[in-house]
């Protein structure tokens, strides 16, 4: 799922679901490769951050990097640990970096940036066309721009995260798609992932993979657990 | 209507701006950090003005005058700096000016942490400034509610002259749901003419003051706000009421912890035990009625709060003791989960 490359940089506007995209992406590299960190790098948000599932990720051995303040899962100061440069360096580890928001979240990235080359990195840039202002194509193009300008990083791959959290329908997830197919076209990037919650992943089975190229899908599908959502949330 | 996906701070920034908020004061402080930045960025394209002062003390004069000029007008802020605001508030309160403010509660006392709490119930009831004061305090459990209440927060305040309050907890601030801006009830407001916007030379001058050194004076102001507060308390109250037919436990909670609650009554259903829950939108008024017309299966309530026991307070003076009240919270920034509850209701009816 790497195709080689091995950091994968997961960046978009704030409230996409970059972090719980991230979560299931590490799990399920996890899967296939041996050694596997998160560096969470989230340097905007004080909740809802990769950190908060330290336990779940370490129990499928994946390294988890946040706050340089031991324990600080609840603190709101950027202080990044060293240790994160530690996956950068170890060409045997695939990389997931969880970064807030929009292009502030993405400024941290400069203190990286040799780490970043072509050949080693993914940049994906991922899309909820449910957000306010990532519901067009002027929209996500400003974002990618914006995360682009200040990271001095080009976006190698658009995801599809279109969803309603617990309202979402198969035409929440079409209507992303009809998005980030648009964007691809104009920025020619390629839809990397289309993201389906797994309590929806049946009845997209049941409408077949027949239904799903009708609905212009024919990217890997990413079938999305809610790590963060609570059941009462 | 078109529901978009939006976290609570960003609702709570765009529903004021619906409202026709069109001044924001204010000063940082997580986990309300998200108002602010909304209403830096989108205040201006409405014609609006943003301003972050010096502190929180500067933040809420600057709305004691914007609203003595008879503009919509807000501030946000979380627990501490919500302490430091309670000065101007009692100042607005009593010159009877509409605001909204916005606490966006986390875990105390002092500095606290920044994790989600309900234990500013006492400083929002009771009001933390000096003087017989109430605020209208309202308490969302959803972003949708908490969306609408934003946007009516803004014609309550102006109808009965008096600040709002909307009190969320930090998880209604930071998390995500889908939202409509629907339209909400409308309310035919009074002309603004106390407001101190230039007499043009043929009229009295406004005068904006708390200041009466005549205890007469002083006492007729009280007198006037009193009676204002009761015409609040037989308009205004409200709450939701589920499930309560039958209930062997009725749970009082209010904001996240109600969400958690509905949860925990799901639980107690299949394992046979039927629960109920008061769950209070506005905090003041308290809806007392509620508790006063139990159905006769009740054995007993619990208030469960993220809190050390703040609303519990209200409960039992509602329910006059008629039946027992007990209480169960977590503090800090602490979360109760669903089999807390479970188990507190089970050992309460000894199950």
């Amino acid at each position: 799922m790497a195709d080689g490359r091995r950091i994968h940089i997961i960046t978009g506007h704030y409230g996409s679901g970059k972090t719980e995209f991230s979560v299931n992406y590490a799990l399920k590299l996890a899967e296939k490769c041996e050694r596997v960190a998160i560096i969470d790098l989230d340097i905007v948000n004080p909740y809802f951050r990769s950190r908060e599932k330290r336990q779940l990720l370490a129990s499928k051995g994946i390294e988890v990097i946040g706050s340089s303040l031991a324990d600080q899962n609840s603190a709101d100061m950027p202080a990044v640990s060293s240790r994160a440069a530690a996956p950068l360096q170890d060409k045997t580890c695939q990389v997931v970096i969880d970064l807030g928001g929009d292009a502030v979240g993405a400024k941290i990235l400069a203190r990286y940036r040799p780490y970043f080359t072509e050949e080693a990195c993914d940049v994906f840039c991922i899309v909820n066309a449910n957000r306010p202002e990532t519901q067009d194509v002027k929209g996500v193009l400003m974002q990618i721009k914006a995360i682009e300008d200040i990271s001095g990083l080009k976006v190698t791959g658009l995801v599809n995260n279109t969803h309603m959290l617990r309202e979402t329908t198969l035409s929440d997830i079409k209507k992303g798609n009809r998005l980030v197919r648009d964007v691809s076209w104009i920025l020619e990037i390629p839809v990397v992932y289309t993201c389906i919650q797994s309590t929806l992943m049946h009845q997209c089975l049941d409408v077949s993979m027949h239904t799903m190229l009708e609905m212009g899908i024919d990217t890997k599908i990413m079938p999305m657990q809610m790590h963060f959502r609570e059941d009462w949330m | 209507m078109e529901k978009v996906l939006m976290k609570g701070n960003e609702a709570i920034g765009a529903a004021a701006i619906k409202a026709g908020c069109r001044y924001f004061f204010g000063y940082p402080i997580t986990p309300q950090n998200e108002v602010p930045e909304y209403m830096a960025k989108e205040l201006p394209k409405h014609g609006g003005v943003f301003l972050q002062a010096e502190s929180e003390v500067a933040a809420i004069n600057m709305v004691y005058g914007a609203a003595g000029a008879g503009a919509r007008v807000m501030t946000s802020s979380s627990s501490p700096g919500l302490a430091l605001k309670q000065e101007g508030l009692t100042y607005i309160a009593a010159c009877e000016l509409p605001c909204l403010v916005v606490n966006v509660v986390r875990g105390g006392p002092g500095l606290g942490g920044i994790q989600p709490a309900q234990s500013d119930y006492y400083q929002a009831t009771r009001g933390g400034g000096n003087g017989d004061y109430k605020l209208i305090v309202l308490a969302p459990a959803s972003l949708q509610e908490l969306t609408d209440m934003v946007q009516e927060a803004f014609d309550l305040a102006d109808y009965y002259r008096n600040p709002v309050m909307v009190l969320a907890d930090g998880m209604i601030g930071q998390m995500m749901e889908p939202v409509a801006f629907g339209e909400i009830p409308q309310r035919t407001l009074p002309e603004k003419n106390w407001a101190t916007t230039g007499t043009d030379g043929d009229r009295v001058p406004n005068v904006i003051n708390s200041l009466f050194l005549a205890p007469e004076e002083l006492e007729a102001l009280n007198i006037r706000l009193q009676a204002k507060y009761q015409t609040i308390k037989a308009n205004e109250t409200r709450c939701e009421i589920y499930q309560l037919e039958d209930a062997e436990i009725v749970f009082t909670a209010y904001g996240t912890t109600a969400r958690i609650v509905k949860n925990a009554i799901k639980v107690l259903k299949a394992e046979g035990i039927k629960a109920g829950l008061i769950r209070p939108m506005t905090l003041w008024p308290f809806p007392e009625a509620a508790y006063q017309a139990l159905p006769e299966t009740v054995k007993c309530i619990l208030s469960v709060e993220m809190s050390c026991g703040q609303m519990v307070d209200d409960v039992r003076l509602a329910v006059e003791s008629k039946v027992p009240v007990a209480f169960y919270g977590r503090s800090g920034g602490m979360i109760p989960t669903v089999d807390d509850i479970v188990a507190e209701a089970k050992q309460l009816l000894g199950r």
